[in-house]
């Protein structure tokens, strides 16, 4: 016997009944290819697949972790004071605000990786100006460079940090805020003291937010990057019709996700111990 | 006092800053479907034209691929609003064993790349022998949007006051009439929230998509596919008629909600 929210007693199979068609869909088509992609990840050679693809692709591996702690750092760093701002300082605009920080999502995709290429490339505005303040020469570029893929994957998450940052800041009760800064006196010590330890699990949750899709990401590296910026999705999606690299391919997405379980328990553990300070 | 005004300051500049950075890449999609570029990508600014949106329809396979991410987003919307919507009255309302495992299940997709989850849902398709297309597309897209949907319903859902449906009964209402008559119109602003949520995602999905499409072209498809060969300024059209539209939605949701505000 199930029992409803309101106490009226419903026979024993309804909630089953209803959560039955959406369980089964995630069960065919998400629970099932998981456990598929784990034992193709071990056929034709076993655990020899993940020493194979690890030796192939160490430096694609490498460099996707990087990218990807790199474009989340970048993101918290741009996008906390923004959302500090829109919080405290956002009065009646707090609505267009948020509005023009998801407005990126509104365009397609991959139209936002072009519109970096056109913006970063040889005969661009950026190139132009840092060739007219004489930091680049005539034939200094920025694209196929690390930066130009960091920085487009830093655009392409940066509202996945904003809007949680948000909403943990918009929570923080102003009155603590105050009292801290009645008994401390520094605004910045109260920031540090208050308003930040109250803020991280905004902080945890953007950064989660924006690691897994950077770390997951090829298509800003294809469209800014060259073969110098291949990403572990670079790697899946060059070779996913290849019947023979199947094995490997699943090996490399367990590579990935172990790879991305890694940051989120480093993470973890960094802001852990940042609290304690 | 001066120093924290200082600070105020910087902080305002920086926010400011940072808006305009999110802002610059949507104003170069929308300034370039006006530009007749030189050769075949449209990477540089050459001269201000109209063609791309006289003609936007120039290469039949951009507009078939429009309005294949049309449909494919109306399908999987359509049941990913069914199954999701049910599941959260279930998770809501009931107590049930397995309760646990169930949130677990809606969550554990959004936390996996999507890389992954499409490389995985395409061996399984191989290993199935499906060909891949636009019902593949579909089910792809509905397996990642239920557990969106389920989450957004859940927040209405939540405040949803079940007396209301057991008065409803008492009344001599059945099951059906009461939750087409009481339930569902309470719970509709939820729905359609998950809806278009649904509906922006599956439009603008291109990693799974991509995976599991075959032969078969959505919009963001069709750009990668012809990155190789040529950029052609329609796709900023395409792109901007999108983000219009979008905007325009945007802003009678938001209007209407401050009315229906008003108006209590």
């Amino acid at each position: 016997m199930a029992v409803s929210a309101a106490g009226r007693s419903t026979p024993w199979w309804v909630p089953w009944a209803l959560v039955a068609p959406g369980v089964a869909w995630l069960g065919a088509f998400f629970v099932v290819p998981m456990v598929r992609l784990g034992t193709l990840s071990v056929q034709d050679g076993g655990l020899s697949n993940f020493v194979d693809v690890l030796a192939d692709n160490s430096e694609v591996v490498l460099r996707t972790f990087w990218y990807a702690a790199a474009a989340t750092l970048a993101a918290l760093v741009l996008g906390y004071p923004l959302a500090y701002v829109i919080a405290t300082r956002g009065g009646r605009a707090k609505g267009l605000l948020l509005g023009l920080v998801v407005l990126p999502f509104f365009t397609t995709y991959l139209l936002r990786a072009i519109a970096w290429r056109v913006l970063l490339g040889g005969n661009g505005p950026v190139v132009g100006f840092l060739q007219a303040i004489g930091l680049f020469g005539t034939d200094d570029g920025i694209l196929a460079t690390d930066i130009a893929v960091i920085g487009a994957l830093t655009y392409n998450f940066l509202p996945f940090m904003v809007l949680p940052v948000y909403v943990s800041l918009e929570k923080v009760d102003r009155r603590l805020v105050e009292a801290g800064q009645d008994l401390y006196g520094g605004p910045l010590r109260t920031f540090r003291r208050v308003t930040l330890p109250l803020s991280m699990p905004g902080v945890f949750a953007g950064s989660l937010l924006t690691f897994i899709p950077a770390a997951g990401d090829f298509v800003n590296a294809e469209f800014l990057g060259s073969d110098n910026q291949r990403m572990i999705g670079s790697v899946i999606v060059a070779n996913f019709a290849k019947e023979f690299l199947k094995p490997q391919m699943s090996a490399l997405s367990f590579v990935l996700m172990a790879l991305i379980l890694a940051g989120v328990l480093v993470y973890a553990r960094l802001l852990g111990t940042e609290d304690l300070a | 006092m001066s120093a924290r005004r200082v600070t105020a300051r910087l902080l305002d500049v920086w926010a400011l800053v940072v808006l305009l950075y999110l802002f610059v890449p949507i104003a170069v999609i929308v300034l370039f479907s006006f530009n007749r570029p030189v050769g075949a990508r449209n990477y540089e600014w050459n001269e201000f034209s109209l063609d791309a949106w006289t003609d936007p329809f120039k290469d039949p396979k951009l507009r078939d691929a429009f309005f294949t991410s049309l449909e494919v987003a109306a399908i999987a919307t359509a049941i990913s609003c069914v199954l999701g919507t049910l599941v959260a009255i279930a998770a809501v309302k009931y107590r049930f064993r397995g309760r646990g495992a169930l949130n677990a299940l809606l969550v554990l997709p959004l936390t996996m790349p999507e890389i992954v989850l499409g490389f995985s849902l395409l061996l399984w398709f191989s290993t199935l022998g499906v060909s891949r297309g636009v019902v593949t597309i579909v089910i792809a897209h509905v397996m990642f949007c239920v557990s969106y949907v389920a989450t957004t319903v859940k927040a209405r859902v939540r405040g949803f006051d079940w007396v209301l449906e057991d008065a409803a009964m008492d009344l001599g209402a059945g099951p059906v009439t009461t939750f087409r008559r009481v339930t569902l119109p309470l719970i509709a602003p939820g729905i359609l929230a998950a809806a278009l949520l649904t509906f922006a995602l599956s439009l603008d999905d291109f990693i799974i998509t991509y995976l599991n499409s075959g032969l078969t072209e959505t919009f963001p498809v069709y750009v990668w596919n012809t990155k190789r060969s040529r950029v052609p300024p329609q796709l900023n059209v395409f792109g901007t008629m999108v983000l219009v539209v979008s905007i325009l939605l945007a802003g009678l949701i938001a209007l209407s909600g401050r009315r229906r505000a008003a108006g209590r």
